[in-house]
């Protein structure tokens, strides 16, 4: 479903990503981790558009998205969930979510959007009418995700979801990230938090300095050595 | 001592100018708190418009309603033109350079008018009645710009808050990048933007029509004042702004009574520039990234 | 003696010899324009000591219009010598920058929002200077009283030469100064601060003494300008000496010249002065308005298509054609 083949991009003189190729499949869920600055946060921002790769190719669904706004890849069917949410702090969480309906077919859809939304997210119902500011982090996170989901994306790019959340939080989130992969949406997670990831994923990547160094299925990678890598480093 | 009825009288004047004043500080703030560029030649803008007016009203004989509409139209079509002709190009570009693209921009603007019209004051006669209330008197002229400025801003509240348009443009002003990610275009809502702002500025130029006279510097005379409400209120902060303009007229206003017309706009200026010393974030603070 | 030294030397015995040059009765003309040059790149390169490092000043008028009308006041009124004027005004317009620049610091307003904030001060002493009209003279200005047929104590000549070397001197002295800033640790100082004000502040910079302390020199040295401005015409008006149009025209210019090198305002200067002038006597009394409308156009298109200035865009033309390594800025 979306690949990307040898992409090299940073900021400005500093290179983040050096030929990095990635595959992931339709109804796969995938992992990629590695120690801070590994570029992680940066591999998003390009297949999301927010940056603009120096070289390589970003293919979706068979059609090349290389160096297209944000905007149009949205609207192709990729949607991000930003590191820290990024929510719009003054809207409430309704508006947050219609904000997240603005492509036209979104828009069309958006009654059955929120009724699945507030399906997944019942907490979020409840919570309508308040501002997105004042929400605790796990309800941020979950609007963040259902706000992802009202663009009526296929794949969803999910960077570092866990930041910031208390340790049952993230068990539930995780929970309810399964739930919504098993609602048919692929998913690109980038994570810290590694051994609960991968109990959630069937791939995984290892991402380090700005080159991919193992890949391989979840289960196999579950070991000790894969795990203090992801953290600390080769 | 001063009459307590001429206070009063400046007192009610004050508020009826600042109703205006604050249609101008709203449009300019609407623009930065979105598109985060100062367009330094706004109120150059609402000059054009006020041009527009005179020449539809005292040339062509238009009623000034009809004249008003088009200087809204007028106005949108000028905001949309300044962003993409003099914005778009200067997007991304260092705050040094965009400053001057505005300012270059107010140049032209006010030498053009000049070379066109010269520097005659323009001025659309009107002969609307004058109420009296308990020994105050409150010309149509001042009345009927203060109610439309108000509903105009009702108007703006409620785009802003109940329409799709309204809604991303206040979420645009909140986080540019994410909006993004909701595939909204930044250009779209930036150009929604260039044309309210400029909408505003075209009724602005309408309701100071009926009050002022204008001329090719008259964006000297409103500019500064504008852009002292602005920064009083907070850059970026619609209610600051909202009651800036108010405090701002009320001392001109009632400033201009109790000694004279030039030491009311004196007094403004200091209470500015003390302002500056104690908060230069103004009073309700400027928006923060 | 380097290529460069030499280069400068020339160049400078050059502009001390322009008024020699036989021209026919040109002199005086060419005399006007060069003075108003020399004069407007020092006021260029005081205002660059701000822009250079982020504090884009666009209410510089204000500094100007304080130094003119003080020299000019107290000589008209009270008798008192250009030459101790000038100190006055320079004192004065170095108290009224502390007194601005230290809150503006304090609060960390930058940016777009520090631009407009000067460009409220500049407007702010402009409408006070018309509305004490009493005293300054409002809108019509006010002339500086002749001293007869030329007096170094009035710093008044009959001969323009005289000016010229004095503002030539005057612009040299600029040249040093900014040449000392850009040599020196408040250089780096405040392009610490410049790239960011915390980190700069937790290594020990005191942000607000050098930025305070920066604002006061620019201010310090814009009033002297003024006040050169002022002897010279012999006439000072709130709208040539302050507010919005003066404030821009200095930092146009500079931006266009190059507002990180030494020449840089300079350049832009003679550029802008140059067009205005070439404007000015090509339409002449036809078609009012249309000078200042065209070059009011061309400064949109310059800043909008040259965004690094002259000075920028010549170095990053060669620099693609000679790729080396970083050197030193000139």
């Amino acid at each position: 479903m979306l690949e990307l083949r040898a992409v090299t991009a940073g900021y400005g003189q500093f290179t983040a990503l050096w030929d990095v190729s990635l595959r992931v499949d339709a109804g796969e869920a995938v992992a990629v981790v590695g120690p801070n600055g590994a570029g992680k946060t940066t591999l998003m921002r390009v297949i999301s558009g927010l940056v603009r790769p120096r070289a390589g190719d970003l293919v979706f669904e068979g059609v090349s998205l290389t160096g297209r706004p944000p905007h149009e890849i949205v609207a192709h069917g990729i949607a991000h969930v930003p590191e820290g949410r990024r929510l719009f702090p003054a809207l409430t969480v309704a508006e947050n979510l219609k904000m997240g309906a603005f492509l036209p077919a979104a828009r069309r859809a958006f009654a059955a959007s929120l009724e699945r939304v507030f399906g997944l997210f019942p907490v979020l119902a409840e919570r309508r009418t308040q501002r997105a500011g004042s929400l605790s982090g796990g309800e941020q996170q979950m609007l963040a995700v259902g706000r992802a989901l009202m663009s009526q994306p296929r794949l969803i790019l999910l960077d570092e979801p866990s930041m910031g959340l208390a340790p049952v939080m993230v068990l539930r989130l995780f929970d309810l990230i399964r739930r919504v992969r098993e609602e048919g949406y692929t998913i690109l997670v980038v994570e810290q938090n590694v051994r609960q990831v991968l109990k959630l994923v069937d791939r995984a990547y290892l991402l380090e300095v700005g080159r991919i160094k193992i890949e391989g299925r979840a289960d196999a990678l579950g070991d000790q050595d894969f795990v203090r890598k992801a953290y600390v480093g080769l | 001592m001063i009459d307590p009825i001429f206070l009063l009288e400046a007192a009610i004047n004050g508020i009826l100018l600042g109703g205006v004043l604050a249609l101008l500080a709203l449009g300019l703030n609407l623009i930065f708190g979105v598109i985060d560029i100062v367009w330094i030649a706004y109120v150059d803008l609402v000059m054009l418009c006020m041009y527009a007016v005179y020449f539809l009203v005292t040339v062509h004989g238009w009623p000034l309603a009809l004249a008003g509409l088009v200087s809204v139209g007028a106005g949108a079509l000028l905001g949309l033109a300044v962003h993409l002709l003099v914005i778009t190009p200067i997007l991304g570009t260092p705050p040094v350079n965009q400053l001057l693209a505005t300012g270059g921009l107010l140049f032209f603007l006010q030498s053009f008018a000049t070379f066109l019209w010269s520097t005659d004051h323009k001025s659309v006669r009107l002969s609307l009645p004058s109420y009296e209330m308990a020994g105050i008197f409150l010309p149509a002229t001042r009345l009927i710009p203060f109610a439309i400025s108000i509903l105009a801003m009702l108007g703006l509240y409620l785009f802003l808050t109940r329409t799709y348009m309204g809604t991303a443009i206040r979420a645009v002003s909140q986080d540019r990048e994410a909006m993004s990610l909701m595939g909204a275009s930044p250009q779209r809502v930036y150009l929604m933007t260039s044309a309210v702002g400029g909408a505003m500025a075209g009724l602005a130029a309408t309701l100071l029509s009926m009050q002022y006279s204008v001329h090719p510097f008259f964006g000297a005379q409103f500019g500064p004042l504008t852009f002292m409400i602005c920064v009083l209120g907070g850059l970026g902060n619609m209610v600051g702004a909202f009651v800036a303009s108010f405090v701002m007229s009320e001392i001109i206003s009632v400033g201009g009574v109790i000694m004279s017309t030039e030491m009311g706009y004196v007094i403004a200026f200091v209470v500015f520039i003390v302002m500056m010393f104690v908060r230069p974030a103004g009073i309700l603070g400027a928006r923060r990234e | 003696m380097t290529v460069r030294r030499g280069l400068a030397l020339v160049f400078l015995v050059a502009l001390a010899a322009v008024p020699l040059v036989p021209m026919g009765g040109m002199h005086a003309y060419v005399l006007h324009v060069l003075i108003q040059i020399l004069v407007w790149s020092f006021i260029g390169s005081a205002w660059s000591l701000m822009g250079r490092f982020g504090l884009v000043s666009l209410g510089h008028g204000a500094f100007l219009g304080l130094g003119a009308y003080t020299s000019t006041l107290l000589w008209n009124v009270y008798g008192i010598t250009p030459w101790l004027g000038a100190v006055v005004a320079m004192a004065l317009a170095g108290a009224f920058a502390v007194v601005v620049a230290y809150p503006v610091s304090r609060f960390r307003v930058v940016g777009h929002y520090f631009g407009l904030v000067t460009l409220a001060v500049g407007e702010v002493v402009r409408l006070l200077i018309i509305a004490e009209r009493d005293w300054t003279g409002g809108s019509l200005g006010l002339t500086v009283r002749p001293a007869g047929d030329g007096s170094l104590l009035a710093l008044q000549f009959a001969d323009k030469r005289v000016f010229y070397y004095g503002v030539l001197a005057l612009w040299l002295g600029g040249l040093w100064i900014w040449d000392r800033i850009d040599r020196s640790m408040v250089r780096s100082a405040m392009e610490a601060i410049g790239e960011d004000e915390t980190a700069a502040a937790s290594v020990g910079i005191h942000v607000t003494r050098f930025k305070v302390g920066i604002t006061v020199l620019s201010a310090v040295l814009t009033a002297l300008g003024g006040v050169a401005y002022a002897q010279y015409i012999t006439y000072v008006n709130p709208d040539t000496l302050a507010g919005i149009g003066v404030s821009l025209r200095i930092v146009f210019a500079v931006v266009l010249g190059g507002m990180y090198s030494l020449l840089g305002p300079a350049v832009g200067t003679a550029l802008t002065i140059a067009l205005a002038e070439y404007l000015r006597i090509f339409f002449g009394l036809r078609l009012i308005g249309m000078a200042e409308t065209i070059y009011g156009l061309l400064l949109m298109i310059f800043i909008i298509f040259l965004p690094a200035g002259i000075y920028g865009s010549l170095r990053d033309a060669v620099r693609r054609r000679h790729p080396r390594p970083v050197a030193a800025a000139a």
